[in-house]
């Protein structure tokens, strides 16, 4: 699986945020994306998951299932986590590993993987803001996809959560995974590819 | 499929949990229903003539209520990103989100009325025609409403615009809506036209509202 893209403008509002934006990611490799605030790290993530639209530029997506498009084969991770906080730990898993496809791990073991397990049963208003971070990364194992968008995902999470993520992160892409994640800090994993945004070429 | 079902299960149960507000339509319709007999005085042939109206201008502002919250709410956690990125057709999405959102605030409307129907001295057949009507008209209400509600979320602007967006909208099921029910009542007008015509426009809403509201989500992205 190669996910490629050519030429991809973003504009948002009057301003352009990046313009002939090259890269490509093939199968078991990470891109780390960095760059400064307002370089457009959440907006090129967002468009690759069909959720901001480019001004022009292609993303493509080869060996992969023609029926699907890129979105529908792509985890997005953002700031906002999709929690409810009147359902449970274990109902709101449910509910986005039924909903965004099947074929992942047991919402159970994928609670155990990210060290909520004991949480299940607690409603998901309660937990702290590093809890909800490892709760939407237990989403990406519970329902399978092999695109991971990962915006800051090591934001609010501890030192040993932040080795958890990049166990599971390492297991994605050993897999036949691919994740582009937008961070300012250490991923913890070797043969890191990057891509720096909002730098004159 | 089974994500649709997923998508039904889980609003269903967010609108009967805690801070979902399922039963404040249903008081909301209480309270409106209650305030106009004192509104208008212990009349009851008067109460008894526009009981239907009030019945159903009740239960329209009640179902307005929580429309505010039928997409906005996912659109502020997140959860309307995830779902755009679902394979189930992003106008299945939002039709499976207003029938959750009918099956927890316009049913329990319909279900009440006939007791609130005792309140304005309606005959039993006539308490049955108004819950009818109520019953077919009510998912109309709900389906233009998504179109309401995903605009107030493309364009940004919650709560107050939508009622301003939906009200007039919604006249032609309130016009058919009482006729259907007035002319089972009194007649001389055979029960049958206006009904027929307010199934009309509930089927009509149950597919134009979902894609009119698909649409506006997709325009509205960031």
């Amino acid at each position: 699986m190669r996910l490629s893209a050519h030429d991809l403008v973003c504009v948002r509002g009057d301003r352009l945020v990046f313009a002939d934006l090259d890269f490509h990611v093939d199968t078991g490799e990470l891109l780390a994306i960095r760059g400064p605030n307002g370089a457009g790290k959440t907006s090129l993530l967002r468009s690759i998951a069909g959720l901001v639209q480019l001004a022009a530029g292609r993303i493509e997506l080869a060996d992969a299932d023609p029926e699907l498009t890129v979105a529908e084969q792509a985890h997005y991770l953002g700031h906002r986590d999709a929690l409810k906080p009147s359902l449970s730990v274990a109902e709101n898993l449910a509910f986005w590993a039924r909903y965004l496809g099947s074929g992942g791990t047991q919402p159970a073991e994928a609670l155990e993987a990210v060290g909520l397990a004991s949480l299940a049963a607690l409603p998901a208003g309660y937990l702290s803001a590093g809890q909800r971070r490892r709760l939407s990364v237990a989403r990406l194992l519970a329902a399978y996809r092999p695109i991971w968008l990962l915006d800051e995902p090591t934001s609010t999470l501890d030192a040993a959560a932040q080795a958890r993520l990049a166990d599971i992160m390492r297991r994605h892409l050993a897999g036949g995974g691919l994740i582009l994640a937008a961070t300012h800090g250490q991923l913890g994993l070797d043969g890191t590819r990057e891509l720096i945004l909002g730098e004159a070429p | 499929m089974d994500a649709l079902a997923a998508l039904l299960v889980r609003d269903m149960r967010l609108a009967v949990r805690v801070g979902g507000g399922a039963l404040v339509g249903v008081l909301f319709f209480l309270i409106v229903v209650t305030i106009v007999p004192l509104g208008v005085g212990p009349d009851l042939a008067l109460l008894a003539r526009i009981g239907p109206a009030i019945l159903w201008i009740g239960a329209l502002l009640a179902s307005l209520l929580a429309l505010d919250r039928l997409l906005a709410a996912d659109h502020d956690d997140g959860s309307l990103d995830l779902i755009l990125t679902g394979r189930a057709p992003l106008e299945l999405a939002v039709a499976v989100k207003a029938l959750a959102h009918w099956v927890t605030t316009s049913l329990p409307l319909v279900i009440a009325a006939p007791a609130l129907g005792l309140f304005l001295n309606l005959e039993p057949g006539a308490i049955g025609a108004v819950a009818l009507t109520l019953l077919v008209g009510t998912p109309a209400l709900t389906f233009i409403g998504l179109i309401g509600a995903a605009l107030a979320v493309a364009l940004r602007r919650g709560g107050l615009l939508l009622p301003v967006l939906v009200l007039p909208l919604t006249i032609p099921i309130l016009i058919f809506g009482v006729a259907a029910s007035n002319a089972a009542i009194v007649g001389p007008v055979p029960f049958g036209p206006p009904f027929a015509i307010l199934g009309a426009l509930t089927l009509l809403s149950l597919v134009v509202g979902p894609y009119a509201a698909a649409a506006a989500l997709r325009h509205g992205l960031e």
